[in-house]
Order: C-alpha cells, then structure tokens, then sequence
C-alpha cells in the first residue's frame, strides 16, 4: 500500500511539474462545455427564407407572417421568379423559399384545402429537419384538423440543445482526459526506460497501476464537478438529490475509462502512439454513443455495437439523474451493463499489462 | 559462507530463440563480479533472470540465499538494480527521485529522512537536492541513479551496461564510487561490453551467444586461452597481416599505424622480429568466442 501511495505521490510530482497538462484539466472541460453549451444547437432557427408571392393578397402576406412568428425563419425579402428564387438558394443567400400559388387567396375565401410550396436547401440536414418540422406545424395548426395532438414534451420542453448536450458532456471529457492521461502514463515510464528499474523493484504490479490510476479517479471527478457547476451556473440545469447516486456510479464509468488507458498504454511504444490510439477511441465515443447523434437513427449492426461502449451507458445514467431526476433503480440495466464492460476491461487490462511487464 | 549468487544451467528460451543457455555462476560475498559478453549475447537476459523478473525455462539457484523461483519477490527487495537508461524520472528534482525511490523499498517517501540525507551526502549531492535531474549532467545522473539503485542498503547491486555511452572521465570516477561500495562489503555484479573494463573485475564469465564461455579472474581467463601475443615495428605491416590472417592458428593480425600485433593459438605461427606482451581480455574473448560453432548472429 505504502508503494502504491509512493507511486501515486510521484505521478503528482509529474503533473505538478508538467504545467500544460495541469492547465488542462480544468482547461478542456471549461473550453469544451462553453463550445458544446453555447455554439452548438441542433435546433436551427432563424433559417433566411425569401417569398415567391404570386397571389400578393392580404391572406399571403399573413401567411408569412405567420411563418416568421414561428421563429424558425427570418424573412429577408421578396424574389420575383423561380430563376431569382434558384439563384438565391444555390448562392446560399437564403435557406428556404415559400412559393405561394396565385389562387390562394381565393381558395381560403372558398374554403378549398389549399397548397404553398417551400423549397428547401437540403444540403444541411439539421436545417431541413428545423424548417420543414415548423413548416408543417404551421400547416397542421392552419389546417381544421378534426384530431388534435396535444404534445406534451418532457425533461427539456423548449427542446435547449445545451439541456440534452451539458450533461452528456461530463462522460464525453472523462472519457477523453482518463483515456488520454493513463495511456501516456505508462507509455511515459517505457519511453524514457524508467519501467526497467520499477519491473527490477519490489513494487507490484497492482501496486504500479493502483498507484498510477488513484491520482486520475481524483481528476476524473474534479472535472465532473466542473462541469455539472457549470452547467448548473450558466443553463440552469440543476442535477438535483440525485447526484450522489450519480457520483456513485461515475466511479464504475471512470475506472472502465482507466482500463481502456491501461490497454492502450500496454500497446503503445511512444507516448505519440498513445496519443493516437486516444484519439481514435473518442471519435467513436462522441459519434456512436448517443453524445450527438441518436442511436435510435443507426442502423442495426451499429446500434448493438454502440453497447460496448461504456460511455453509451454513461450517458443514458448522467441524463436520466440529470435531465429526468430517475433513481438508481430506475437505471440498474444500464449500471449493470457498465459494471459488466469495467469487469472485461479490467481482465484485459491485467492480462496485458501481466504480459508487458515480463 | 554461502555464495551471493549460486545457479545451476540456466537457460532462457523466447519463442524460437534460445537466448540463454545452461549458465552456471557463483558469485561470493563481496566481489565485483563482471559479466562480459557483445551487444544481445544475452548479458541482459541472464541478469534479468538472476534478478527474478523472468523465470528461467531450465535451471535453479539460489540468490542472496534465496531460491530463484519460488522467492523472487524477496530478492527483488534484497538487490538494488541499476541500467544505462538510469531509471531517473527527468522532470523530478534530485531529493524527489531519492524520495520516490524510498518509498518504493518501503522506507517512506512524504519526506527527506535520514536515509536519503546520507545518500545525498554519500554521492555528493545535498547542494543540489533542488535540481531537477533532467538538468544534470551525465556524470551527475550516474551518481543519482547509484544513490536511488542504493537507498536501501543492497546486499547485492545489480548493474546492467551502466558505463554504456558515458565519457570516459565520468566512466572512471563510477567506478571509484562502485570500489567504495565493494569495500563496505555489498557484492556487485556488472555487465559490460567494453573490454577495457574487464581488468577492474575481481571474478568474470564470458558470454557469447547465450552461452558461458568461461569464468574466472581476469588473468586466469586471458591464460585460460593459452594465446600467445606478440608486437613490433614491421615494414609493410599490412601485407604481413594479410598473410597471417590465412595462418588458422593466428586468431588476429591487426595494424596499429606502423605496429604491428598478432595474437596466436601457437607461438610458432608468430613472425620473426615481434616483442612478446601480455594477453589482453579482449584477445582472449576474441579467441574463445571464435572456437564457438554456429553462425555469429
């Protein structure tokens, strides 16, 4: 134990003296929570929209503006005829044009269904979704449907970006600072030639990695707590009694990102290596985990393999405490498969590492 | 007494590759004991197995009394260990690589206690406990690590190619620190491949292609040879070298500017007009390891 704690105090050392590293962990997070939080919004509004008005009439020009209060388009003007209105569209000078038949004046006086066309640059996903969503909402609610949907939207009813993003940030910057910081930690003692003199110590090996890993669990949830105070600072979301159960189960989370560190430090020669295999471990992490994009929207193969990912698990834990105050029990699936990744990850590492070292 | 180190046909096999074997050694309580071998004759693999960090595939033996398979935990806490790369953490002050140390062999790290203040000053090195050892220059790392390799009073100090790539000033004052060692009586065994070494050694064995080529003092194993060397003034030095380099009992013919030196198997084979002198290691390591079967990879 006292090795262990020998060994924890030198990596302190390091990193005390290692400024940039140290700037980083409180760096990293407060940078990318202020890019996720703020700059990023999957919910386009304010799309610039120009009209093709062949009907010019009091009912057309309520038309638009009925479709600007909707706050998903902003007017900026009039086009003469499909030509100008391609132009503009292909120039990107606009996003989307409503066209508006001659007739439609005159078939809302006789009460006739009656039909507005909007083209759409679908070069942008994200933005096709917005508008033709508020497009049709408009539609719909101009419309004298006999069935009306009341839709009552839970946990984030203004549909905030920031609100489904913040939280399942806090796993996207412990996966990438963990895996990061153990993978050059070790691959550090083999690029310098230090490991030789620890392998001839009488220091175990779960005493080395034990003492490696304790100061990153510290990190780990510093950073975690930088980030739920951030968020609860500045979006207002507030995780609630919840949250200890949720520091509870980021002990699984951190650790089976450690684990995955330790691999990849085993394999890497050169701290550079180690830095590569990083990276390309976050990038499936931030596409496939369900951090961006939804899971549900992948395709079969993927969607199961998005489970081994421990931080796909994470995220459904952090946001349901977070956004849906749900208990632990409510989420034991989910704590269960992550308990079930760490165990796999920690046999791998061992092996590994077991194998390394003789 | 009992012998620091008693093993019996040790034998390394990785894969394909038999990199060590049937090594038999005994080395006695405070010798300065050299392992002699060139670049991957399996100098590094033998050590690591006498320090229990790989199990032999063959072979037992004893270290510091204790057996080498079913005790290597406990060797590990009686050597110290010292390698060419140091085992320095760069970027931690002098008095911090000291602290790491000690509390690796379990003597407490939260301070600089008594026994790293007697390290510091032992290898000089209380006026710069601040300094960060990436800063120090070789000679001064090389006492570092010696004072780390050493805070826990080894009986036994393992070193493996510690002069490799170190000046030759800083090469001869390590070894004045490691016959102080010797003389408080810690038995040190060292491997080398600088020849020019073997001279400093009490005892040696002789590697080469994983296997023991021979053991015994300096002199002995420059006599074991049964050479003969001679040297001298020679017009046209390097045509005559030519011509004994086809003689199959002149081991070497090699020109020196005008002198010329051949060491011999048979002291008839040496020409005419040459000063006999003394066989060096080297001559004998050239010799033995020439007699070996098998192709020198």
């Amino acid at each position: 134990m006292n090795r262990l704690l020998a060994v924890a105090w030198k990596e302190l050392m390091h990193l005390r003296r290692d400024r940039l590293s140290l700037a980083m962990i409180v760096l990293l997070p407060t940078v990318q929570f202020l890019v996720f939080g703020f700059a990023i919004d999957t919910d386009v509004r304010h799309v610039p929209l120009a009209v093709l008005d062949r009907d010019v009439t009091q009912e057309s020009r309520d038309l638009v503006r009925r479709l600007e209060a909707t706050t998903y388009y902003h007017d900026i003007g009039a086009v003469g005829g499909y030509d100008e209105a391609n132009r503009a569209l292909r120039e990107g000078l606009v996003g989307a044009v409503l066209v508006i038949p001659p007739d439609y004046a005159a078939a809302v006086a006789a009460g006739q269904p009656r039909s507005v066309q909007l083209l759409v640059d679908g070069s942008d996903p994200m933005t096709v979704g917005s508008t033709t969503g508020a497009a049709s909402g408009l539609a719909r609610s101009l419309s004298e449907a006999l069935l009306h949907v009341e839709v009552d939207l839970r946990y984030n009813p203004q549909q905030i970006s920031a609100v489904y993003i913040v939280p399942g940030l806090v796993g996207v910057i412990l996966t990438f600072t963990l895996v990061l910081m153990t993978a050059l930690a070790i691959a550090r003692e083999r690029e310098h030639g230090t490991i030789e003199g620890l392998v001839v110590s009488p220091i175990r090996p779960w005493e080395l990695i034990g003492g490696k890993l304790a100061p990153y669990v510290v990190i780990g949830y510093v950073q975690m707590t930088l980030v739920l105070g951030l968020g609860s600072l500045l979006f207002n979301i507030h995780p609630g009694p919840g949250v200890v159960g949720l520091y509870a189960v980021a002990l699984l989370f951190i650790a089976a990102n450690l684990a995955v560190g330790l691999v990849f430090s085993t394999i890497a020669r050169t701290q550079g290596q180690a830095m590569q295999l990083a990276v390309f471990f976050l990038l499936p992490n931030i596409l496939l985990s369900g951090f961006m994009f939804p899971i549900a929207a992948m395709p079969d193969g993927i969607r199961q393999a998005t489970e081994i990912l421990p931080l796909t698990h994470f995220l459904r834990v952090v946001r349901g405490i977070v956004l849906k105050g749900a208990s632990l029990t409510d989420l034991w699936g989910e704590i269960a498969a992550l308990a079930g990744l760490l165990g796999g990850l920690l046999v791998l590492a061992t092996l590994r590492v077991r194998k390394r070292l003789a | 007494m009992t012998a620091t180190i008693d093993v019996h046909g040790l034998a390394k096999r990785f894969g394909d590759l038999q990199a060590v074997r049937d090594v038999s050694l005994q080395v006695q309580p405070g010798e300065l004991f050299g392992v002699l071998g060139p670049n991957g004759s399996g100098k590094s693999t033998t050590i690591r197995m006498l320090c229990g960090v790989i199990d032999p595939t063959a072979g037992s033996g004893t270290v510091l009394g204790l057996d080498l398979l079913r005790e290597s935990e406990a060797i590990k806490r009686g050597i110290g260990y010292m390698t060419q790369s140091f085992s320095l953490y760069s970027d931690l002050s002098v008095g911090e690589n000291l602290r790491f140390w000690s509390g690796v062999h379990g003597l407490g790290f939260l301070r600089v206690g008594d026994r790293i203040r007697e390290q510091l000053a032992r290898y000089h090195l209380t006026d710069r406990t601040g300094q960060i050892a990436g800063t120090l220059s070789g000679g001064w790392r090389q006492r570092l690590a010696l004072a780390c390799a050493t805070i826990h009073r080894p009986q036994l100090l393992v070193l493996d190619e510690p002069t490799a790539g170190v000046d030759p000033v800083s090469r001869r004052e390590f070894w004045q620190l490691i016959g102080s060692l010797v003389r408080d009586g810690t038995t040190v065994l060292c491997s080398t491949h600088y020849m020019d070494e073997a001279e400093r050694f009490d005892r040696m064995a002789f590697i080469f292609q994983g296997r023991l080529l021979g053991t015994g003092t300096p002199a002995e194993l420059a006599a074991s040879a049964g050479l003969s060397v001679a040297e001298g003034v020679v017009a046209e030095a390097a045509d005559m070298a030519d011509r004994l380099r086809t003689d199959p009992r002149i081991v070497e013919a090699a020109v020196h500017g005008r002198i010329l030196r051949v060491v011999a198997r048979d002291p008839a084979a040496l020409p005419e007009g040459l000063q006999p002198v003394r066989t060096t290691i080297e001559d004998a390591f050239i010799s033995l390891s020439a007699l070996e079967p098998g192709p020198r990879t």
